[in-house]
């Protein structure tokens, strides 16, 4: 129990006295669980139009596979991103293992499918109808798109908080790929686990409230944004 | 009807193209930042957790201008790595494996560095009696013998390594499926915890022990036996080695950065540093620094 309240009581702290390693840390989480987001949209996106919109023969058979990457473990892509980027793997020339681009590559790895699952069913909610309105009215396919992605808006960016919130509070996968480097791929999940196995519980602690914070602060935003009246 | 969706397609896959593109020169741009000044260190988890490696690291980065990705996971992994390439250089505590892979010529410039010990501990009341035992594999015996929960790592580690050991020195066999023997899979600070929680015994580095021994419930037992010895070498792998196993790895070891670091851990001034480390706050240095000494001498 008193860990816990000294816990509290110093992550406070940390957060409003501005520690300098604490929320360098804390940004790069953020900028790397963003970059991987929207890398993710923009991959999902379209082919999750594509999957939604067009008739094809195997379409079910596609789309539940699409579904099943929804629970693909992240410590199991940590583990294969690793393989394929450890020096001695396939892509070992390009020197990515244990830099930023591999914790991006891996959470990437992670969120997409879980974008590209949930933006199908946005698509696939959308009246059938709709897209011939649209098209009948003389739109060209980027309008099409623009307009589809519109009407989806509040579900794809459900997509688009649940891809983030995938990246974000991701760890194996970190760890294996980032190697928890100090000042250079140190995230605040493996940060939290390197301080509990270190026995610092407060700063583990104080760390996990920052990461609590900043989630709730992204979907916020993101939530801020889906509601907004167009 | 269908035509206009082709019409879709046609847009679809030069984006993705443009995507991709975009992706892979982001990416060669993240590899071509990465000079060739920078040198992996596989270690162990102990190096990290005790705080050793954050004072040392800094010394040698400024000393050399090199930087150094500092990976820590148990020394079976770190031995792996390095036998594979993928790690420049190697400070590990788990002798008789390295002495295989010195054997193989898959390591060179192997330098003793430091040693602690080990120790068993365990919750204070000391179910077992294992505190009158003569010796470590008495103690061993004595808590097989009687059954009292044992947390073992399970992780390959260097530690475990050593536990393994005394379970064969102690003549003790099957004990892996016993139910008093519980196997983490986890480092040695989580597994002290568990041990904690559980009022087991456990075996134990004293610099991690000493590090997190404020917030647990388990004492000293049994320590100061020569088996007890943890002793911590440098090592690098051997380009030879590596290029008969993987041409395309050879090339990306930085032989002369894990040269330099070796040179660096053995040198007499860091030495001095490892001698110093941890006093002002456990009132006992973590580590005793040996180079230059033989194993063998250790005691």
């Amino acid at each position: 129990m008193n860990t816990i309240l000294e816990g509290i009581k110093k992550g406070l702290m940390m957060l409003f006295s501005f520690n300098k390693e604490v929320y360098g840390i804390a940004f790069f989480s953020l900028k790397v669980s963003l970059t991987a987001t929207l890398i993710s949209v923009i991959v999902a996106f379209p082919i999750a139009m594509f999957l939604a919109l067009k008739d094809f023969p195997g379409k079910k058979a596609v789309i539940s596979f699409v579904n099943l990457g929804m629970s693909l473990p992240p410590t199991v892509v940590g583990l294969w991103v690793s393989l394929i980027l450890w020096r001695s793997g396939p892509l070992g020339i390009f020197r990515l293992i244990y830099t930023p681009a591999a914790l991006i590559i891996a959470q990437t790895v992670i969120s997409t499918p879980i974008v590209l699952s949930l933006a199908t069913a946005a698509f696939q909610q959308l009246d059938h109808k709709l897209k011939w309105q649209i098209m009948s009215l003389g739109a060209t396919p980027l309008q099409l798109m623009y307009l589809m992605a519109k009407e989806a808006r509040y579900s794809l960016m459900a997509a688009i908080i649940a891809g983030f919130g995938g990246a974000i509070s991701e760890v194996g996968a970190s760890m294996m790929v980032g190697g928890n480097i100090e000042g250079y791929t140190r995230v605040l999940t493996t940060a939290i686990v390197m301080e509990t196995s270190k026995g610092n519980f407060e700063t583990a602690l104080a760390l996990s409230i920052i990461l609590m914070t900043l989630s709730y602060l992204a979907t916020f935003w993101l939530t801020f944004i889906q509601q907004r009246r167009s | 009807m269908l035509y206009k969706n082709k019409k879709i397609l046609k847009i679809y896959i030069p984006l993705l193209t443009v995507i991709i593109l975009t992706l892979a020169l982001f990416v060669t741009g993240c590899f071509k930042k990465e000079a060739k000044k920078e040198i992996i260190l596989a270690t162990t988890t102990s190096t990290q957790d005790s705080g050793l490696l954050d004072k040392l690291i800094p010394l040698f980065e400024q000393k050399t201008g090199y930087k150094v990705k500092i990976i820590a996971v148990g020394s079976g992994q770190a031995l792996a790595m390095g036998e594979r390439g993928d790690a420049d250089v190697l400070l590990v505590h788990s002798p008789q494996e390295e002495e295989k892979l010195v054997e193989k010529k898959a390591v060179i410039n192997r330098h003793l560095v430091m040693h602690n010990d080990f120790i068993l501990v365990g919750p204070e009341e000391d179910p077992s009696g294992v505190r009158n035992t003569t010796d470590i594999f008495e103690a061993f015996k004595t808590i097989a013998k009687n059954k009292a929960l044992f947390v073992s790592r399970g992780d390959n580690s260097g530690t475990h390594k050593k536990e393994l050991e005394i379970w064969k020195g102690a003549g003790i066999t099957d004990f892996e499926k016993a139910s008093w023997y519980q196997s983490t899979g986890q480092g040695m600070g989580a597994s002290l915890d568990v041990a904690s929680e559980k009022k087991a015994y456990i075996l134990t580095d004293r610099a991690t022990y000493l590090a997190k021994k404020k917030k647990l419930d388990l004492v000293i037992l049994k320590h100061g036996d020569k088996t007890l010895l943890n002793i911590y070498h440098v090592m690098q792998p051997n380009p030879e080695y590596i290029k008969g196993v993987n041409p395309g790895v050879a090339k990306l070891l930085n032989v002369d950065g894990a040269e330099k670091f070796i040179k660096f851990m053995i040198d007499s001034s860091t030495q001095k540093i490892i001698g110093e480390f941890g006093k002002d706050m456990f009132g006992e240095p973590l580590f005793t620094p040996d180079a230059g000494k033989k194993e063998n001498d250790l005691n």
